[in-house]
This record gives structure tokens, C-alpha cells and sequence, in this order.
């Protein structure tokens, strides 16, 4: 098991009582599916808030990022990266620019 | 004394205001839930330190927060609303079938006799009960099964469930009211709804006396007389004395019968509020001056309310929840606009003032009277 750190927007902090980041814990083979799973698991409110309920994908404004890249389109069962299984740096849980 | 507590919710968040019965000094306390769109907070009958509101946002979607110490603190509650079966399609604005897709709740009714018991009007319309304080929420699927469902379109706001009354006297009977599919009534608790909406004409329709496809704005209700309903539509003010069957336009002197609220005086069932709205195009007061509008008729003859309202320049709109009243007698009124402020009368409507000013837009307003 690995521990990778998850940074989520400001809406969702404060809906789940946390701060920027956050710890889970997964195998050693996580996809981008089990790091959301093991959060939905830890903090239980953010169902839904990230991907709906009974779904793989993320919301439509929501977006995630690590390692510079854009992994929003990527498949719910691609790996981690690997800056984000060493811990290095965080999977990043972004709300799209959009609304007013 | 009874004290006063007023439940606001606006597009960045809520606010809850306090005052004892003379309502003269306020206590304002918020935002709660900050930047999320607070379409609604309601208070249980029984309980009034229930508090049950609705925050979403288009990022993160619907969350259900709920409070057991009036507002103070708050706890995420159940936020699945999950359609029963194959949902299918319903018309979109051009004629064509649209999936039907749950998008956020509009409206939160507890019922009357126990605060653990809730109803949720969704967009898309449909109606949704919680019996363990919101933590799951169920379908009550008959009436999105209608046989007219197929045929509901949205209006301009989306295909929003906005109304939820209960009869306090006989829970099984409730109202609800969909833009702009109609009115519907159960009287067996939601098993089966009856379309009430004969008699309501709308030039807009291709035929203006369907059954279906009227846009109601909101309906009000006195809780000691169920078969008697107000309603305020897209166009006309209307009321039905036999639970919907018949509806009779009662606009009478209005100086425009385009508007979004009415509600019902707490001590006076035939005294109602409305506030006139220019045209469905002109989303603000005739000649720039916000007149709440009274009839102690049952509607037909109607008064303006001026006093403290601006009487100029003023272009903002009253959305559908965002007047309401409170049971003290004289009984208090609350108004919120869209441009953020909340305007109180402690007389019945004969004068107002501001009690809160440049909050963001005010989407709803309700007022609880705490013994």
C-alpha cells in the first residue's frame, strides 16, 4: 500500500471540513479510479461532488491534473503518475474556470 | 415573546436573520455554505431548529445540509437523488425528447408533523422524500410516471419542481407545481397525482386550455383550507376553490399579472401578496418602482404597498420563493430581490424596510416564528 496526496478546490475543503490536501492510502498499482474511490471511502460528503454518483468519470467542470498534464480525458483505470505514487507531488482536483 | 427567524438563500450562500417579535432590531448571521448557490432553506414545522438547505454548484453539484441547532452548524447530509427505473425522456424546448437528468433541488418541504420527514422538488421535475432527515432520498415515481410526463417541457429557469404544499390536516393530499408543466395533486400521498389545472388558460400554448404545459410561477396555500388555492403564473393570477378543478383569474387591478410569489396572510385566508413583474420579457417592477401588491379579497381588488419600497429607478426582479411570511400577528412580510436586499414589514405590508442590503441575489426567503 502507498500513501498519495490529493489537492482538492476550495469548495470541496470546506464541504469536507480539510484542508488543500489530503492523504489516502491505495495498492501499489492505483489507477486515477481507486485514488478517487479511497477519497469518496475517507470522506464519505464528497460523493457525488467529484464524479456522480454511480459513475467512473469525473463531473463535467470538474478537471484533474498532475505532473503538469491534463488527465481528465485519461480512462478511470490509467495508473497514477509517477510523481504522484512517490508522493512527490499531489493529484490535483480542479474546478473548471467557469460561472460567475 | 415569540421570536422571528428568516431563512435566506442566495447565489453565493445562505443567511439566517434573527429578531425578537417587535422585529424591529436584526441579527445577521453568514454566509453559510460561501459561493455555493443556496436555492433553498426550510425549517420543520415541529422542530423549528431542523434547518434543511440546498447548496449546489455546477462544479460539484447538489449537497443536502442539514441543521438540528437553527443554523448554527451545519451537517452534509444525503445527496443522491437517483430517478426509479429507465427516467426516459420528457420534450425539450424545441418539441424534441430530452433525457430526463437530475440537476439540483429547488424547493425543500418538510412535513408538517415531523421534522424527519422531507420532500425534495428537483430539476429535472420530479419529487423526492426523505424519512431519516434527508440521509436517503427516494423517488416518489408516480408522478414523473404521469401519463402527460412524456409531454413536459421546461421553461426558462429548466424543468424545475418549485412547489411542494402539504395539507397539514391530511399529509396524504399535496400539491406541486412544475414550469412549465402544470399542477399536479395526490391525494393518496403520492401514489397517484390528478392534473389541476382546469380551467387555467395560456395564449402562449398551441391550445391555450391544455391540461398541460402551463407555466406556473407559484401557488400558495392556507394550511386550514386545502381546497383552496392561489396561484401566481407566467401570465394571470388565479385561484381554485375546489383543489384545482376549477381555476378563475382574479388579476383584477393589477397593474401587471406577469410575477413570480404569492403567499397567504397566516390569520386571513383570503388575504394574499403578489408582486408585479412588467412583462415576461422585462424581469423587473412596472415604471421602476417595487409595489408589493394586496388583496384582502381573495384577489379581484388589489392595493399597492409602497411604503419604504423604492419607489424609482428600481429594476430588480422578486424570484418565486423569495417572499414569504411569517405568524406573528400583525403578521411580518419578507422580500428578497435580485439584487440582494431583503426588505421586512412588520405590519402587514403596510411598511417596509430594508433589514439586510447588498447581499449576492436572493433566490429564495422563508421566515420561521419560534415560540
Amino acid at each position: 500500500m502507498i500513501t498519495v496526496r490529493v489537492e482538492l478546490p476550495a469548495h470541496l475543503q470546506r464541504l469536507a471540513g480539510v484542508s488543500r490536501e489530503v492523504s489516502v492510502t491505495v495498492g501499489d498499482h492505483a489507477t486515477l479510479a481507486d485514488v478517487l474511490d479511497a477519497l469518496e471511502a475517507e470522506h464519505p460528503v464528497l460523493k457525488g461532488t467529484v464524479r456522480e454518483h454511480g459513475a467512473e468519470g469525473r463531473r463535467a467542470y470538474v478537471r484533474l491534473f498532475a505532473e503538469g498534464h491534463d488527465l481528465s480525458h485519461d480512462p478511470p483505470d490509467t495508473p497514477l503518475p509517477g510523481r504522484v505514487m512517490t508522493g512527490e507531488e499531489p493529484l490535483r482536483v480542479v474546478g473548471a474556470i467557469a460561472g460567475g | 415573546m415569540s421570536r422571528v427567524r428568516v431563512l435566506v438563500g442566495t447565489k453565493k450562500g445562505a443567511f439566517i436573520l434573527t429578531s425578537d417579535g417587535a422585529r424591529r432590531q436584526w441579527r445577521i448571521e453568514g454566509p453559510h455554505f460561501g459561493g455555493w448557490v443556496v436555492m433553498h432553506v426550510q425549517g420543520a414545522a415541529t422542530n423549528p431548529d431542523r434547518l434543511y438547505a440546498a447548496p449546489w454548484t455546477d462544479w460539484h453539484g447538489q449537497v443536502v445540509q442539514r441543521s438540528d441547532d437553527g443554523g448554527r452548524t451545519w451537517e452534509p447530509v444525503g445527496n443522491e437523488f437517483a430517478y426509479v427505473g429507465e427516467p426516459g425522456t420528457h420534450q425539450w424546448y424545441d418539441g424534441t425528447p430530452h433525457p430526463w437528468d437530475f440537476k439540483r433541488v429547488w424547493h425543500l418541504q418538510p412535513s408538517p408533523s415531523d421534522a424527519d420527514t422531507v420532500f425534495a422538488g428537483v430539476e429535472d421535475a420530479a419529487l423526492f422524500r426523505s424519512t431519516d432527515g434527508g440521509r436517503t432520498w427516494n423517488e416518489v415515481e408516480a408522478l414523473r410516471q404521469h401519463s402527460t410526463g412524456r409531454t413536459w417541457q421546461p421553461g426558462a429557469g429548466g424543468m424545475c419542481l418549485h412547489t411542494i404544499l402539504i395539507d397539514p390536516g391530511d399529509e396524504d393530499r399535496m400539491y406541486v407545481a412544475i414550469s412549465a408543466a402544470g399542477v399536479f395533486r395526490t391525494d393518496d400521498g403520492g401514489a397517484s397525482w390528478a392534473v389541476a389545472t382546469g380551467g387555467l388558460r395560456s395564449e402562449f400554448l398551441p391550445e391555450p386550455e391544455a391540461p398541460v404545459g402551463h407555466c406556473i410561477h407559484k401557488l400558495a396555500m392556507h394550511p386550514s383550507r386545502s381546497d383552496t388555492v392561489f396561484m401566481q403564473k407566467h401570465w394571470d393570477v388565479c385561484r381554485s376553490d375546489d383543489a384545482g378543478a376549477n381555476w378563475t383569474e382574479v388579476s383584477g387591478n393589477l397593474p401587471s399579472d406577469f410575477g413570480f410569489p404569492i403567499v397567504v396572510h397566516p390569520q386571513e385566508p383570503e388575504t394574499i401578496y403578489v408582486v408585479p413583474i412588467l412583462s415576461d420579457s422585462e424581469h423587473y417592477p412596472p415604471e421602476g418602482k417595487l409595489q408589493v401588491y394586496r388583496s384582502r379579497t381573495g384577489g379581484g381588488e388589489w392595493e399597492a404597498l409602497t411604503r419604504g419600497l423604492p419607489q424609482g429607478d428600481c429594476f430588480q426582479n422578486v424570484l418565486r420563493d423569495a417572499l414569504t411570511v411569517d405568524a406573528m400577528d400583525p403578521c411580518g412580510l419578507y422580500m428578497g430581490t435580485t439584487g440582494g436586499t431583503l426588505f421586512a414589514s412588520a405590519d402587514e405590508g403596510d411598511s417596509w424596510r430594508p433589514i439586510a442590503e447588498h447581499l449576492p441575489r436572493i433566490l429564495s426567503v422563508e421566515a420561521q416564528t419560534i415560540p
